[in-house]
């Protein structure tokens, strides 16, 4: 038995305001040389705390280990990192041990350059003279397929984008050649054809190396790419360990196997034509509810070249020099009782055309129309009573709700602005509504902070439903949740939508969500929908570029259907922003079949 | 109001409690001329059993100066900070929450106030309009008000960003109604910690002014009087400034540590959880 890590019986604990928390207990697993082991869970598994015992830096986090051993397999021969002197760690961490963190952009120094910081491990840990170590970090950059790898040493961070920056964490990273990288979430905060691309290269370093990977992720799509073996956290706890095939085949434990059934997978829905409920373990199996009425009734809400632009100002006048084509002439329309998803990566426009919808941005122009009715002119109380036909649902439930107020009443506010119920009826509607949503009576004294992040997100859509809207705007209202969750939430979602006849513009950066729940899709890019259509035809027949694009990165939650994404030099997304007098060109579509369009590019 | 029971907020809040107690009570109980009684062969005593902290230079007894002085010099510390949170604390939302070229105009008027000197604009104002305890007052809330303005429209800028101010816009919500439900319940602590610590700068700012002459008259007695009646005795009687010096370290002492456990209790997020079901 030659594991490179063997960790057996590891408990750690945190001190706390409220006393003495175990936030991982007895957890045993080993990796071996070579090997991706995923430790994959919810939040609040421990899934990130036991990968931060490994390197010792739980404890600058306040917590100890209080039980268990960590053998390590160092170059100097085996150790327990957990009885390791810090001398000893400092020579692991960077050195024998690599560390990627999730956010690119803060585990980088803002202040130096990118050379700087890569060759201040290589001269501590390889004793490398300033010219060697710019040549290695060269040749590092180079490794993680850096273009021009020479003029980036000599960047910034903020001159990288996203997917750069993570780069150069891996390069960073693998500049001792590690014997074990860890990888907290490496992926969770880039776009989806980024993350495409960063996993192919840690797979491909890898392989390239015979390094070990430790892998955490809370995404099932993406152990499902990456992992020889599995290890699932629940609540601090090791269910489930074994080979990525059988975890996913034949999931022995009752949480993996609610946590697999959670999970949409893209593809699942093909051939079948309305949106289906996301299956719950436990829960009866889902009915797929009678498609609304064709798509061909008067839209409830149709937009119409609809642009907005947001001015840049420069100089010392503040004049504005240039403007952020946030949106750029989209038009859709939205069947009564139907979805209709945006999707696309961060910065197309997709959320900014959601709050345009609602006026929380003011469009430059095109035309509003909800029942037939023009909106972008209204003002004053006739935009007021806007917000009773179109209610919105936010992405974090951690801010979307006022932290001093308690739920009845937030829930309340939006009845009292219109006056449409009060005194006892309000208190009774209010209270119908936490029962709509499935949530506990007891809640409605409550304070947002005593609720978890599902909870939050019921709360918002009772508050958003108590006007009885036509229309719902959701942007990235599941993206913050964990997939149990994000599940009964979506189902919650599908349900209103089925009883009351809601439509709902669902905006979304999650291809296998959007799937499952939409009618309709736009894909945005640039401000601009490149492509429009029927659900199915979307999925099954994309016709755009950039649409397969999308299509093909998005990791599928089946180890048997592995993607090799070794395209390593999609182009960066171009610059929104256009000097002041740019005459954008007009979106022109061409029909596949009706109601598929397609932008035709260069127009 | 557990949370109220920290080792801080005991010390902090007994404190408080004191010297409003002294303030309030003192002038009931003890007669006024016993501040202003002198005793000629007790000059500048040292704390004895007669007088037990001691005489001034016209052999006052300090403990009871010091007591009935406590009266002016709250007073006006309270007076001054509630004028400038009256006038700071629209004037602050107001920029914060609209922004755009009100904020601009605003912000630069405050801007201007605060490039002087805190102290000295008290100063100039309490000698133009004449040195009297009304005139005090206002002219250290003159004084705070663009301190005190510029913090909450910081707050109010940062609560107004905030997605659930979007979100109740998006309900319908009035400006009105969401500066009242949403943006001040969620500015109020770190407002309320600002208020003790203004607080504590302003009972210091009173003493400063009354040190220069500009502030509470004789007879009346004040903290401030009294610490700068002392200075010309500091070598042969240190008691006569350290027993007012006290009472205000005391005070601003136990106003700081009040304020920040008040700022914890404020927070609904600091009350003990419930368990979630």
């Amino acid at each position: 038995m030659s594991a490179l890590v063997d960790i057996a019986g590891l408990t750690v604990g945190f001190r706390t305001a409220e006393g003495p928390v175990t936030a991982v207990r007895d957890v045993s697993f080993t990796v071996a040389p070579g090997e991706t082991v995923c430790v994959v869970g919810e939040s609040g598994s421990g899934k990130s705390v036991t990968s931060l015992s490994l390197m010792r830096l739980v404890e600058f986090g306040g917590g100890t280990i209080l039980d268990g051993r960590l053998r390590f397999d160092a170059a100097s021969g085996p150790l327990d990192v957990a009885r390791a002197d810090d001398a000893t760690m400092r020579g692991l961490r960077g050195n024998e041990i690599g560390m990627i963190f999730q956010e690119p952009m803060t585990s980088l120094n803002p202040v130096f350059t990118i050379g700087r910081q890569m060759a201040d491990g290589l001269r501590l840990h390889r004793r490398l003279g300033r010219a060697a170590a710019r040549v290695r970090a060269v040749e590092l950059l180079r490794e993680v397929r850096i273009p021009e790898p020479e003029r980036r040493l000599d960047q910034y961070p903020h001159e990288l984008s996203g997917g750069m920056r993570q780069r150069v964490v891996i390069a960073m990273a693998m500049a001792c050649r590690p014997r074990l990288l860890i990888a907290d979430e490496p992926t969770t905060a880039l776009d989806v054809t980024i993350q495409a691309e960063i996993l192919a290269l840690i797979d491909r370093l890898k392989r390239e190396t015979g390094m070990a990977v430790l892998f955490i992720t809370h995404d099932m799509a993406v152990v499902a790419q990456m992992a020889d073996r599995v290890v699932v956290m629940r609540a601090g706890r090791v269910v489930e360990t074994g080979p990525v095939e059988r975890i996913f085949a034949a999931p022995q434990d009752d949480y993996t196997r609610a946590l697999l059934a959670a999970v949409p997978r893209l593809g699942e829905m093909e051939g079948r034509s309305a949106p289906e409920p996301m299956r719950i373990p436990g829960a009866p199996a889902p009915v797929p509810r009678p498609a609304p009425p064709a798509g061909d009734a008067t839209p409830v809400l149709e937009v119409r070249n609809l642009t907005t632009r947001f001015p840049v100002r420069s100089g010392l006048l503040r004049r504005v020099t240039a403007q952020v084509h946030a949106v750029e002439d989209v038009s859709f329309a939205l069947a009564p009782g139907q979805t209709l998803s945006l999707v696309g990566e961060s910065g197309c426009g997709k959320s900014t055309t959601g709050r345009s919808i609602l006026r929380l941005v003011e469009p430059t122009s095109g035309e509003i129309l909800l029942d037939g009715r023009e909106i972008t002119t209204l003002g004053g109380r006739d935009l007021r009573r806007l917000r009773r036909d179109v209610q919105m649902i936010f992405q974090d439930p951690f801010a979307s709700l006022n932290p001093h107020m308690r739920l009845a009443e937030q829930v309340a506010e939006p009845m009292r602005n219109f006056g449409t119920a009060r005194g006892r009826a309000l208190s009774d509607r209010v209270t119908d509504l936490f029962d709509r949503v499935q949530l506990p009576r007891s809640f409605l004294a409550r304070y947002p902070h005593e609720l978890s992040g599902g909870q939050r997100q019921r709360v918002a859509i009772a508050r958003a439903l108590s006007v009885g809207p036509k229309v719902i705007v959701a942007d990235e209202a599941v993206s913050a949740l964990d997939v149990s969750v994000q599940a009964q939430v979506l189902n919650l979602l599908m349900d209103l939508q089925a009883d009351l006849g809601l439509s709902f513009l669902f905006i979304s950066h999650d291809m296998a969500v959007v799937e499952r729940v939409s009618h309709h899709v736009a894909v945005m890019y640039l401000g601009r929908i490149v492509e429009i259509g029927p659900r199915a035809a979307i999925f099954a027949d994309p016709q755009h570029p950039y649409t397969r694009t999308l299509l093909a990165s998005v990791p599928i939650a089946d180890p048997t259907r592995r993607r090799r994404f070794d395209r390593t030099d999609a182009a960066p997304i171009p610059s929104p922003v256009h000097p002041t007098g740019y005459v954008p060109p007009r979106a022109r579509y061409r029909e596949v079949n009706p109601g598929h369009r397609v932008l035709v590019d260069g127009a | 109001m557990r949370r109220l029971l920290t080792p801080r907020g005991i010390v902090g809040g007994t404190l408080v409690a004191l010297v409003l107690a002294v303030a309030l009570l003192a002038p009931l109980l003890v007669p006024d001329d016993w501040a202003t009684r002198m005793d000629m062969l007790a000059r500048l005593a040292p704390p004895s059993l007669a007088h037990p902290l001691g005489t001034d230079q016209l052999g006052r007894d300090l403990m009871w100066r010091v007591m009935l002085g406590a009266r002016t010099s709250i007073l006006i510390a309270g007076a001054a900070v509630l004028m400038s949170l009256v006038v700071g604390l629209p004037l602050g939302v107001i920029s914060g929450y609209f922004g755009g070229w009100l904020d601009n105009v605003l912000m630069r008027i405050v801007d201007a106030t605060l490039a002087f000197p805190a102290l000295l604009l008290a100063l100039t104002i309490s000698a133009v309009l004449g040195p009297n305890l009304r005139n005090t007052i206002v002219a250290i809330g003159v004084a705070f008000t663009p301190y005190l303005a510029r913090i909450i429209r910081g707050e109010a800028l940062r609560v107004a960003r905030m997605p659930y101010i979007e979100g109740a816009r998006a309900a319908g919500t009035t400006d009105a109604m969401i500066i009242l439900r949403h943006v001040l319940p969620n500015i109020m602590a770190p407002i309320i910690v600002q208020a003790t610590i203004s607080l504590a700068f302003a009972i210091l700012a009173e003493a400063g002014l009354s040190f220069l002459g500009l502030g509470t008259q004789p007879p009346d007695s004040s903290w401030g009087l009294m610490i700068q009646a002392s200075r010309d005795y500091l070598d042969r009687a240190p008691w006569t400034a350290l027993v007012p010096g006290a009472a205000v370290a005391l005070t601003v002492l136990g106003l700081n540590m009040f304020g920040d456990v008040l700022r914890d209790v404020l927070d609904p997020r600091h009350v003990a959880p419930a368990k979630p079901a």
